[in-house]
């Protein structure tokens, strides 16, 4: 019976210091919402909707035909024409679309006859997963056709750019460069501003004659550092073990790369601002991390995300990240191509920094 | 007196009070705090004291008042103040994971003092740090931690010290030995604000300010602050403590009674005439004996803080 008493304060104690801990219970209640839609939409392994540009050499009634069969199966979305097939592989590179449609000018005799694949699918196949989707495409059945045998053939020839082993390292190993240094940049920072108020070592600094600025700047410099480190760790053994190349330019993924650091420090030191506590500081943290690793292409292709989870996808910084050093390591692209996400990591940062700055007081009140 | 505020006041506060959300933590302070003395502020947890001492170096915003602090105004100009004071905050501030030696020369850089190698080495030697150089900051005892923060605080060489009850983690002797530092200091031509709750080291201060809840309800030297008492003081010897306490406590002449194992000391109104002699006379059945005796500091505190109300309406 005095076991229960004891027991018994002891929870009551506890369930009262969780409903204190404001963000803890925040967390308990938003996590199972987030994680249940997150996983909910997002994991979607019929991929749909792929962004797909098409060059129609013929231009005849056959080929708007086969265009229309290719549209309804759902599997692309048909976002433009353009007039050659190497202005396709130009916006297969700059990441702009997953999927290219060439069809050559005689494409109403390949197509009656069967005898050769009357068209081209190029796939961006550094995500395998697209691989098997442009391949579903090619089993498409063959209305168009003459005879019974020209029905069996198939309509499109898959070209698999860029990893055409589908190796799923290729396409793993630049992801990681994006969990990695959100984990850690992140986390780092945030923690290591919130530990010298928690130990009460900033209520001196702040009476020294250090600014705001000069703080947060000789703070957050060593992680960059740190950063840089991780990612020619990940690189170094990426290519090592599993032979993931890097086909760009090395010093336009260092430059994406030290973007990316710096907009996330910037988040670790808006985060710093909010939390009082390193614990809060890492639950806040998982609170981006999650996220980032579910909707930003990581483990699920962008394309074939609901709407409403790739706008979500927008706002996080992995996203465009994953776009930049996916683009240069494995398609050869340049910064300059890739403009848009350096663009968006360059927003983040801003933002960031603006609001960590507006929040960050040398004061205590 | 008057030699002491003969040159202009190091902080000047006028109508300085601090709102928090539902407490008003300092009310309609004034203050002049005098060159090269150690000034004391006394009072109750909770009386103001930290609050003061962090809008006076400008870590809190006033919520009204004017303050100004080596001759600038706070919170305005706190960026122009902070090479010129040293601050030691009331819980320990320094890196616990950094050597000694690592502190210093964090905290000389912070300041970014020209010839740091020989201030870290002048207040090394002058808080005995030599042998405890490359000891972690965590692995030192409450009296080392004290001399590292206190060597932390003067390595700049400020010319106001603010210290927020400095003491209060460090065993008597080492105490003293602080309390030496600080008059060195203060004899240097270094300004000194401390505050604190423990009479002993009030009463080692020049001046004294006592905080109760948020405003100042005495000051002075602590000397005339005792000689200001607006009431007696009578040492009573008693058989029986308890029951003598019960019966002069029920008593309209007395003030309070604080228990001191068998002695009690009791404050006695002023307009009584020869209280010693009094309470002899009322408690001669119970064979104990009275004197009246010097006040002391917390006698002055007792009567500022508690007795306030009582004192002000005889």
């Amino acid at each position: 019976m005095k076991r229960w008493t004891r027991i018994g304060g002891i929870l009551t104690k506890e369930l009262k210091q969780l409903g204190r801990d404001r963000l803890s219970f925040a967390l308990i209640a938003s996590m199972p919402i987030m994680q249940l839609l997150l996983f909910g939409y997002a994991i979607n392994t019929d991929v749909r909707y792929l962004k797909t540009m098409v060059v129609d050499a013929a231009g005849s009634h056959t080929s708007q035909a086969l265009i229309q069969a290719v549209a309804e199966t759902q599997v692309v979305e048909i976002i433009g024409f353009v007039a050659t097939p190497q202005e396709l592989e130009a916006a297969l590179r700059r990441g702009e679309i997953a999927m290219g449609i060439a069809i050559p000018h005689d494409v109403d005799r390949r197509l009656e006859r069967g005898d050769r694949p009357a068209a081209q699918v190029m796939v961006d196949a550094a995500d395998p997963t697209l691989l098997g989707v442009a391949r579903q495409l090619s089993g498409m059945p063959n209305t168009f056709a003459a005879t019974t045998a020209a029905r069996q053939a198939d309509i499109f020839e898959t070209r698999a750019y860029y990893n055409p082993e589908g190796r799923s390292a290729v396409n793993i190993v630049p992801g990681l460069l994006g969990v990695i240094l959100t984990m850690t940049m992140v986390m780092f920072t945030a923690v290591a501003i919130v530990k010298e108020t928690e130990r009460g070592n900033l209520e001196f600094l702040i009476n020294t004659p250090v600014s705001n600025g000069e703080l947060m700047l000789g703070k957050v410099l060593p992680y960059v550092g740190v950063g840089l480190l991780q990612v020619s760790l990940l690189i170094g053994i990426g290519r090592w073990l599993f032979d993931v190349p890097v086909r760009g330019s090395m010093g336009d993924l260092y430059l994406a790369s030290l973007l990316f650091i710096a907009a996330n420090l910037s988040l670790g030191l808006l985060i710093s601002t909010l939390v009082s506590t390193q614990f809060q500081a890492m639950q806040a943290t998982f609170f981006l991390l999650l996220p980032s690793i579910l909707l930003s292409g990581f483990m699920f292709p962008f394309d074939g995300m609901p709407v409403f989870a790739q706008w979500l996808a927008e706002t996080l910084p992995m996203t465009h990240y994953l776009r930049l050093v996916r683009g240069i390591m494995l398609r050869e692209a340049g910064l300059v191509e890739l403009l848009p996400s350096a663009m968006a990591l360059g927003a983040c940062l801003l933002v960031g920094m603006v609001l960590a700055t507006l929040r960050f007081k040398k004061r205590l009140d | 007196m008057a030699d002491e505020v003969a040159t202009a006041p190091v902080i000047r506060a006028r109508g300085l009070s601090k709102q928090f959300a539902t407490t008003l933590a300092v009310d309609e302070l004034d203050l002049d705090i005098p060159t090269g003395r150690i000034t004391g502020f006394l009072g109750p947890n909770g009386s103001g004291k930290s609050t003061t001492i962090r809008m006076l170096c400008g870590l809190l915003l006033p919520t009204s008042g004017d303050v100004e602090v080596l001759g600038y105004r706070v919170p305005v100009d706190a960026a122009a103040i902070k090479p010129m004071i040293g601050y030691m905050t009331q819980k320990f501030s320094l890196y616990t994971d950094l050597t000694v030696a690592e502190n210093l020369q964090f905290v000389a850089r912070v300041y970014a003092l020209v010839r740091s190698r020989e201030r870290i080495g002048a207040v090394m030697e002058r808080y005995w740090l030599g042998d405890l150089a490359n000891q972690r900051v965590g692995t030192l005892s409450g009296g080392q931690r004290q001399r590292v923060a206190l060597a932390a605080a003067v390595i700049h060489e400020p010319r106001l010290l603010l210290l927020d009850e400095p003491t209060s983690a460090v065993d008597p002797s080492s105490r003293r030995d602080f309390w030496e530092s600080l008059f060195d200091l203060a004899a240097a031509g270094t300004t000194i604000l401390v505050s604190t709750h423990y009479m002993d080291e009030a009463e080692r201060c020049h001046r004294l300010a006592i905080l109760d809840r948020g405003r100042k309800v005495a000051d002075g030297t602590p000397n005339a602050l005792a000689n200001d008492l607006p009431c007696q003081v009578v040492d009573v010897l008693a058989d029986d403590p308890e029951s003598t306490r019960a019966r002069l406590a029920a008593d309209n002449r007395v003030l309070s009674v604080t228990q001191l194992g068998q002695r009690l000391r009791v404050l006695v109104r002023d307009d009584v005439a020869n209280a010693a002699a009094a309470l002899q006379q009322f408690l001669s059945d119970t064979g104990a004996t009275t004197a009246s005796t010097r006040p002391s500091l917390e006698d002055v505190f007792v009567a500022a803080t508690e007795l306030r109300e009582q004192l002000r309406t005889p």
